[in-house]
């Protein structure tokens, strides 16, 4: 499929359509969509509906009491969930939320607002479940629930990365990531789903991991970094597997042992743990901290996220820490200790190597490796050469769960300013709470839906090309398996020869390890800036 | 044409009481039984629409974080956009609500040549909506003269502050001014902006409309005909002290600011306006970012299907071997 070049991809028509919303029509072209979920994916996690169809069919075999289904399944989560029932209610349409979402800016579509997008089930919320909707119906913005209703949620429901972005700027709090994920569960009850969300799901239910890596290739690519680091470092490091007894649990997404560049970061996590000497160990089992329950259902969420606490009591660790991931971190910030725990066979966090007590975890009993991190250098405890990272101008790009649904803000800037000589921030609108998403999270990140992500990438692309045009900046930091995936081939469109990486990529660039060989290379293998001046102790 | 149709609905509110108003024998029902009846819907339809918000369940703790958690203790947290405690929740819950502390993060992005995205300030918006409803507010609580007698000194305080210009007699309000420009500006705001006005339903321009011809009857009043103050504070005290009067003197026009109150309290539980009660239970605003130092309870949580680790060990058995990794059987 050819895509349009960035010239065409940003004549952009703000004006929003003469025809009034209400009336669903959806265009499922090729480039703006996911494809559905294979039934074999449905099967294995007893979803209902499994069956061979695709959005742009004309019929989309739902079942025959699909409407009962959907109005049941609503009426059962608005008594379950006060943030479905209040953001239906409340709503005022100001309007401050529309220019915010980086699907509005990228597409001009209007009903890409949050607020609209929103409507579209609001709509159908005042017709079935409010009094003035029954009896003013479309007078009152209500309308009926059919089966174009149904298909303009799949398309703009998968067109929604619960980025959250929106929420920070509503006067009351209205978050669209909330409503999108109630309607995913909704549109999942009868069977329309989409592939990039399920297949994971099912592999990761089954193996372990989102890859579907069974225990003998898992080890495998541990050995072969292990190798691989041995090379490089001349350092032979241990990284061990479900090995019982540990005092750490240590889980990473899985495209940090699969993925390029997230297997940099990888690297580095092995020399830093290896440095500080952790006695902790991988688990086979729970070879996943992603999870993509997060974009299919509450319950999905619980299902895949119990092998973490499960491995944890079997292997008997005193606690857990947690790799570069961004949706991971919403789960494990937000959801995890209420679904699965108490954790109450695993012991408050404390740093082995500074005896820093981690007081923020002490319920959940899992830390990020950022804190983790910033801890050890924050008390000296890791010997730094920043001019290891001297070919790189870096920026640290926010990942959108980290930022504003666990504000992990400063550590990892910490740990960047610690590793690396010269650092600049993108635009302040575009950072931190105000994070712009890559546009393909929540299961978005396809091939098949390129040109959407494209266009939902912009605003952040955007603000990387500022920052490159006006400080130099030739790398883009961040902690997040989905920016890693998704940001190179995104600025390699819209900024190209903008690279991307880990914070602990960079961190173990510039780590000095305890009898490494002279160190020729960086992770990437590219060979090290010249020197100097001897590096400093 | 929405915004046609609320002025429609509105004017045409006005215009059955102004002339019904005058008709003898529904001056009572115009001034006892309608007010009656709207205080009353308004009372139980709130009190219906918090009780449930309060009754369903929140079952996960999920604020937006809009600063640094409370991490590290070196590490400065945002201890109003990010708190970790209820002292914390509670002031940024007081940011939110009285002064807007989202809204005024509002901007305007726009795509320019280059392509370049630009963020430009834009508070209006923000300022539009203080204005608003400070300025209702303290009309609100002006109007208590009529409802008290003597006179809370709070409020006769607020009356002077609120005249401190004393231009003319009777002496102007400046919330009075403050509150139809605001209520303009967020009109034409709603009819300009290609954007809000696609968005916008009928129920929003009727909320405005309908506010505005409140304060306009109001304003009518005040300054252009002379209304019998004494016979409106009596039926007004009458009200409250549950022994209604309907004083002769009590004019069409005021039936008309009466009755738009009437609308405005019976309406007000079915719309949007509940945003005012629903803001304070809005999860993402009224929760503390402590979720990994204190467990939150969700009382529906029930036991799922997983794939136990004894599941996987039996499935990938050999492989496990093949890899040299321990068993548990």
């Amino acid at each position: 499929m050819a895509n349009p070049n960035p010239e065409q991809l940003v004549q952009i028509d703000y004006r929003p359509p003469r025809k009034d919303w209400m009336n669903p029509q959806v265009e499922f072209r090729k480039g703006v969509m996911c494809y559905s979920a294979a039934p074999k994916n449905l099967r294995y996690l007893d979803l209902p509906n499994p069956r061979e169809w695709q959005p742009f069919d004309k019929d989309w075999k739902l079942p025959p009491d699909w409407k009962r289904i959907i109005l049941e399944g609503m009426r059962d989560r608005l008594k379950r969930f006060r943030s479905f029932r209040l953001f239906m209610d409340i709503c005022v349409r100001c309007g401050a939320c529309a220019d915010k979402c980086h699907f509005y800016i990228g597409s001009g579509d209007p009903k890409n607002m949050p607020v609209l997008r929103a409507e579209l089930i609001r709509s159908v919320y005042r017709r079935y479940f409010t009094s003035a909707g029954k009896f003013l119906g479309n007078l009152a913005g209500a309308r009926e629930l059919t089966e174009n209703v149904l298909k303009e949620w799949f398309y703009y429901f998968y067109q929604c990365t619960e980025c959250r972005r929106c929420s920070v700027f509503c006067p009351y709090g209205i978050d669209t990531a909330e409503v999108t994920m109630i309607v995913r569960e909704l549109l999942n009850l009868v069977g329309c789903n989409i592939n990039w969300v399920l297949e994971p799901a099912a592999n990761c239910y089954r193996t372990g991991n989102h890859l579907g890596i069974q225990p003998h290739g898992f080890k495998d690519s541990v050995d072969f970094a292990v190798d691989e680091l041995e090379e490089i470092t001349g350092v032979r490091v241990e990284a061990p597997i479900n090995r019982k007894g540990a005092e750490i649990l240590f889980i990473v997404p899985s495209a940090d042992y699969f993925g390029t560049p997230h297997y940099y970061t990888f690297l580095g996590y092995l020399m830093l743990l290896h440095e500080v000497g952790l006695d902790y160990t991988f688990s086979a089992y729970a070879s996943e901290g992603g999870n993509f329950g997060l974009f299919q259902s509450h319950e999905m969420i619980k299902r895949l996220n119990a092998k973490i606490y499960a491995e944890a009591k079997r292997l008997g660790v005193k606690w857990i820490l947690g790799g570069e991931c961004g949706h991971m971190w919403r789960v494990l910030h937000q959801y995890m200790d209420t679904l699965n725990g108490p954790a109450d066979f695993l012991e408050p966090p404390v740093s082995p190597v500074t005896g820093t007590k981690f007081e923020n975890a002490r319920s959940t009993k899992m830390v990020h490796i950022c804190e983790f991190t910033a801890d050890l250098i924050h008390h000296g405890k890791l010997n730094l050469d920043p001019r290891r990272n001297d070919r790189w101008n870096v920026t640290f790009h926010d990942s959108c769960n980290p930022s504003r649904a666990m504000g992990l803000l400063e550590e990892p800037r910490y740990i960047l300013r610690s590793v690396c000589r010269e650092f600049h921030e993108m635009p302040e609108n575009t950072i931190r709470e105000q994070t712009f998403c890559c546009g393909s999270g929540s299961g978005l990140g396809t091939d098949e839906n390129i040109e959407m992500r494209l266009r939902g990438g912009l605003p952040r692309a955007n603000a990387v090309k500022y920052v490159r045009d006006t400080c130099g900046v030739n790398l883009l930091a961040c902690i997040c398996a989905i920016d890693k995936a998704t940001l190179p081939p995104l600025l390699e469109y819209w900024v190209p020869g903008m690279e991307v990486a880990g914070v602990h990529e960079l961190l173990g660039n510039a780590l000095v390890m305890k009898g490494e060989n002279e160190r020729a290379t960086d992770l990437r293998g590219e060979p090290l800036p010249a020197k100097e001046a001897p590096a400093h102790a | 044409m929405k915004a046609i149709a609320s002025l429609t609905a509105v004017l045409a509110l006005a215009a059955l009481v102004y002339f019904l108003g005058q008709v003898e024998h529904l001056r009572l029902l115009f001034g006892v039984v309608v007010p009656y009846a709207a205080i009353a819907t308004f009372l139980v339809g709130i009190s219906y629409r918090i009780v449930r918000w309060s009754l369903s369940p929140v079952p996960f703790r999920i604020p937006t974080t809009c600063g640094q958690q409370k991490s590290l203790p070196w590490i400065k947290a945002g201890c109003l956009e990010s708190p970790s405690n209820t002292a914390g929740v509670v002031s940024r819950l007081a940011l939110e609500i009285l002064l807007f502390r989202s809204l005024f993060r509002n901007s305007r992005a726009e795509l320019r040549q280059g392509p370049r995205l630009t963020y430009a300030e834009n508070k209006f918006l923000w300022l539009g909506a203080l204005a608003f409803h400070w300025s209702f507010l303290i009309i609100f609580v002006r109007h208590l003269r009529f409802f008290m007698e003597p006179v809370p000194r709070l409020v006769v305080a607020l009356e002077k502050l609120d005249g401190f210009f004393q231009i003319g007699a009777p002496v102007l309000y400046v919330s009075d001014v403050i509150i139809v420009v605001a209520i303009l500006y967020l009109l034409v705001r709603r009819l300009w902006d290609a954007q809000v006005r696609y968005i916008s339903l009928l129920a929003d321009y009727f909320a405005l409309f309908l506010i505005l011809g409140l304060a306009v009857s109001g304003i009518v009043m005040r300054y252009f005909t002379r209304v019998d103050i004494v016979a409106i504070k009596q039926l007004a005290i009458g009200l409250v002290t549950f022994s209604p009067v309907v004083p002769k003197e009590a004019g069409s026009l005021f039936f008309v600011h009466l009755f738009l109150l009437s609308t405005l309290a019976a309406y007000f539980p079915f719309s949007k306006l509940m945003h005012m009660g629903g803001v304070f239970l809005s999860p993402t605003r009224n929760l503390a970012n402590n979720n990994r130092m204190k467990r939150h309870i969700n009382p529906w949580n029930y036991p799922v299907k997983v794939h136990t680790y004894a599941e996987w060990e039996a499935e990938f058995h050999d492989k496990i071997v093949a890899a040299g990794l321990p068993l548990d059987k």
